[in-house]
């Protein structure tokens, strides 16, 4: 058993979980602005897949990774405001509003990766993000080389939580953002625009995914695959909810799915246990519907989420 | 009165939906110091004016002065720039934000922060300047209602607001509580603000106004001075524009008990119910009221008498049967009608058409069904009948039930209990939203039932209603019930302290 441990706890590991909670942080704090404005935005899974294909062609064309970024922020930026028409100008339903986005910009991804890079027998590549050492940080043992020697973008995510934490309770938009999605009527009787406040958190959200989906296809991986999200979307829906709509406590939560798959990873790879592959695949999904169903009854969910607002309507 | 240039000016206002002119040609002055009084019946446009005052309608004609000055007011955001308040009805704060959160929004910040400690301050000069008291961190959702109204006011304050609109604000408050909110309209008009109050109740425009505007379909029928020389009996009838009688209340003989609960706990868990043993006795031929500020448990209780709500514990008995097993069929069997305060919802599928809505809870028996098949045309008999004896005003029998006014709606709701004559009627609410004269005829209908020796439980927080209606009056305070009255000896005062929750004081 101490084997085991040894092998699996090692400074490796703890970068790894890092590297992997990167895009669910990123998806699950995009997720958090949506839906603590009122809107849940179930566009998730598809936005993260049209970015990463976005991200990845712009990068692989102009050689530039960071001209990638700009291509997926771009995407999710557009899907946000696509989410915006639908949800809150037409006042549609969240939940097919949501999934039919995911599904077009699904096929999107699809249809055009295949439109521009046709079939190849060995899908194209691109040099991917490389880790940067932030100097003397990145020299102190364990936590150095654990946090401080990731990819760029593994330090936005880690900064992102107390940005957010910071704007949502600090300033006036961040004030409106939680008041829209608690009680419209309120907000617009102060004054505040309803319609406004959930487009601008749609298109942040959607950012924010776009980054989370860029992260796996031009960081974690190089090269963009149909299966490069894999439900990670979806998750940081779960997510969010474990993290009872806060952001340090949605940050834990990615943490904790990240820790487990990170664990499960080494685990398959160690021969040490005898036990299917599949079942420690299995591992993060099953913990999360555990700890959701025992630590999320009491969460209470932002008041006016799923409710489109009309303003003669009271 | 004021000679000076008025704050607040309307002039020929005008706004139709579709056919309906919900404001017709309307002008209204209000000066620095004033309360003007707005009265008028349900659908008099007195809720369609200050939301047209606060932008959420647009006008269709006429125009708006504040201090003289001609001004457009297209949004909320105009409104409070042009220094206009607005309390609603229904609260608009937010329950998990705190004070001072609830004040900041639509606040610019300072330097693109929120500016807690600048909000505070405020919030304390508001405080001492007119004597409204809030803690800043207290958590709205845990405010009582009259606490949360005080929010309100000092939220139009906070932003300024030198004209103040309060749309129904005593519906929810406890007597004393109203005597608060007074005490704060006249700290607000002495320091030169304008308050418009807008209310249904007569005697409380009396006592708080000094100018009183009254409105009946659309249009101003008379602005007046508030003197001491006006009767309620002509206050009413600007409103109505027919006399009004105020029902006659014979005196018949109470008979047998008809609804008997014994020690009934309910609601929430067993371990915090919300019902804590209630005991109450409905006999033949009283009205029993149940006086509280709403949320008390009222609703709780309508829903264990209607076999809704199975009790945690206690006896429920109708007319000397005790029931093993409520429910809303065994109840309804055994004749106990049920008048709901939620009419759109709980009462009535507003989507349904007028004739399936009024027969919903007896469409599986004859005459209205046999064999499991519907029987059209004696619906259509039944429901054309009760139209015409309930003078239900309506396009005809097909129509979507959404599309009946408010007190017509009532009427449906009570011509469906009424057909069947119930022993014990169960209503709450019953002249909520509806006008003066539709309430009327639902309250004779009530001391019809009554004179036939039937029982009543009448649910209201209308407690001018409950003193005119009821022979007894029953208190309930987060669900128990702190005593019951007779009619002939409750006041204001002492059915007042009941509802707060002070139960030695008042016997």
């Amino acid at each position: 058993m101490d084997e085991i441990l040894a092998q699996v706890f090692q400074v490796g590991f703890f970068a790894a979980m890092i590297r992997i909670a990167t895009p669910l942080l990123f998806a699950t704090i995009g997720e958090l602005y949506a839906e603590r404005s009122g809107v849940l935005n179930l566009g998730i899974e598809g936005i993260m897949l049209l970015s990463a294909m976005t991200g990845f062609s712009a990068a692989y064309f102009s050689g530039s990774l960071w001209l990638g970024v700009c291509a997926a922020l771009l995407t999710g930026v557009l899907a946000g405001a696509l989410m915006g028409l639908l949800t809150v100008t037409f006042g549609l339903s969240q939940h097919v509003s949501g999934l039919g986005l995911t599904l077009l910009a699904s096929g999107l991804a699809f249809f055009f990766y295949r439109v521009i890079f046709g079939q190849q027998s060995t899908p194209p590549n691109i040099v991917a993000f490389k880790p940067v050492a932030i100097p003397l940080l990145s020299d102190i043992p364990l936590i150095g080389p654990v946090l401080f020697n990731q990819y760029a973008l593994v330090y936005w995510a880690l900064l992102l939580v107390p940005l957010t934490a910071f704007i949502l309770y600090r300033t006036p938009w961040g004030l409106h953002l939680r008041t829209v999605g608690e009680s419209p009527h309120a907000a617009d009787s102060a004054g505040v625009s309803v319609a406004k406040i959930r487009y601008q958190a749609l298109m942040v959200s959607g950012a924010l995914m776009s980054v989370g989906g860029a992260f796996l296809s031009m960081a974690q991986f190089n090269a963009f695959t149909f299966g490069v999200i894999s439900g990670r979307g979806w998750i940081c829906i779960a997510l969010v909810v474990f993290g009872q709509w806060k952001p340090w406590r949605s940050a834990m939560a990615a943490f904790l799915f990240a820790f487990i798959d990170a664990l499960q990873l080494r685990l398959q790879a160690s021969a040490v246990i005898d036990v299917p592959y599949q079942v420690f695949l299995m591992m993060p999904y099953v913990l999360t519907i555990v700890t959701m169903a025992l630590l999320s009854r009491n969460a209470r969910v932002p008041a006016a989420l799923l409710t489109p607002f009309r303003k003669e309507e009271r | 009165m004021n000679e000076t240039t008025p704050i607040l000016a309307l002039r020929g206002i005008c706004k139709s939906f579709g056919a309906v002119h919900a404001n017709r040609d309307v002008d209204l002055t209000l000066h620095k110091g004033d309360i003007l009084g707005l009265l008028g019946e349900n659908g008099a446009g007195k809720t369609t004016l200050m939301n047209i005052l606060f932008g959420t309608y647009a006008a269709d004609a006429g125009r708006i002065e504040v201090d003289g000055t001609p001004v457009t007011i297209d949004d909320s955001a105009a409104a409070i720039d042009c220094g206009i308040g607005m309390v609603h009805q229904h609260f608009h704060l937010v329950p998990s934000h705190n004070v001072i959160e609830n004040l900041m929004v639509g606040q610019k910040g300072k330097y693109g922060l929120l500016d807690r400690a600048g909000a505070e301050a405020r919030l304390a000069k508001i405080a001492e300047e007119y004597d409204l008291k809030l803690a800043p961190n207290a958590l709205v959702g845990g405010l009582t209602v009259g606490e949360q109204q005080r929010l309100e006011i000092i939220k139009a304050l906070f932003r300024g607001a030198r004209i103040l609109i309060l749309d129904e604000p005593t519906a929810v408050l406890t007597p004393q509580e109203t005597e608060g909110l007074f005490k704060a309209m006249r700290a607000l008009t002495e320091r030169g603000l304008g308050v418009i109050f807008i209310s249904h109740k007569l005697f409380e425009v009396r006592e708080i106004t000094n100018r009183m505007m009254i409105m009946r379909q659309g249009a101003v029928t008379a602005t007046l001075d508030n003197t001491p020389e006006l009767t309620d009996r002509q206050l009413g009838e600007l409103m109505c524009g027919h006399e009004l009688t105020p029902p006659e209340k014979p005196a018949v003989e109470v008979g047998r008990v008809l609804l008997r609960l014994s020690n009934i706990t309910a609601g929430g868990t067993p371990e915090r119910p919300v019902l804590k043993d209630v005991s109450l006795e409905v006999r033949a031929g009283e009205i029993l009221g149940l006086a509280g500020v709403s949320g008390n448990g009222q609703s709780q209780l309508a829903e264990v008498i209607s076999g809704v709500l199975p009790p945690h514990g206690g006896q429920i008995e109708i007319d000397g049967e005790v029931l093993d097993r409520p429910s809303v069929k065994a109840v309804k069997a055994r004749g106990i009608g049920r008048v709901p305060e939620d009419r759109m919802g709980t009462g009535l599928v507003t989507t349904l058409p007028l004739s399936d809505s009024m027969v919903l809870p007896r469409i599986d028996q004859p005459p209205f069904s046999r064999y499991g098949l519907v029987n059209r045309a004696a619906i259509r008999d039944f429901v054309k009948e009760q139209v015409e004896r309930f003078q239900i005003k309506t396009a005809g029998v097909d129509v979507r039930t959404g599309t009946l006014s408010g007190g017509n709606l009532q009427k449906v709701l009570l011509a469906r209990e009424l057909a069947w004559d119930p022993l014990v009627l169960l209503v709450a609410q019953p002249t909520r939203g509806i006008d003066v004269g539709a309430g009327e005829f639902v309250h004779r209908q009530f001391l019809d039932l009554r004179a036939r020796g039937r029982g009543l439980l009448v649910i209201s927080e209308d407690l001018e209603e409950l003193f005119t209606l009821s022979d007894r009056i029953a208190v309930i305070f987060e669900g128990r019930i702190m005593g019951i009255v007779p009619a002939a000896e409750a006041t204001a005062q002492n059915v007042g302290l009941l509802m707060a929750g002070f139960q030695e004081d008042a016997a």
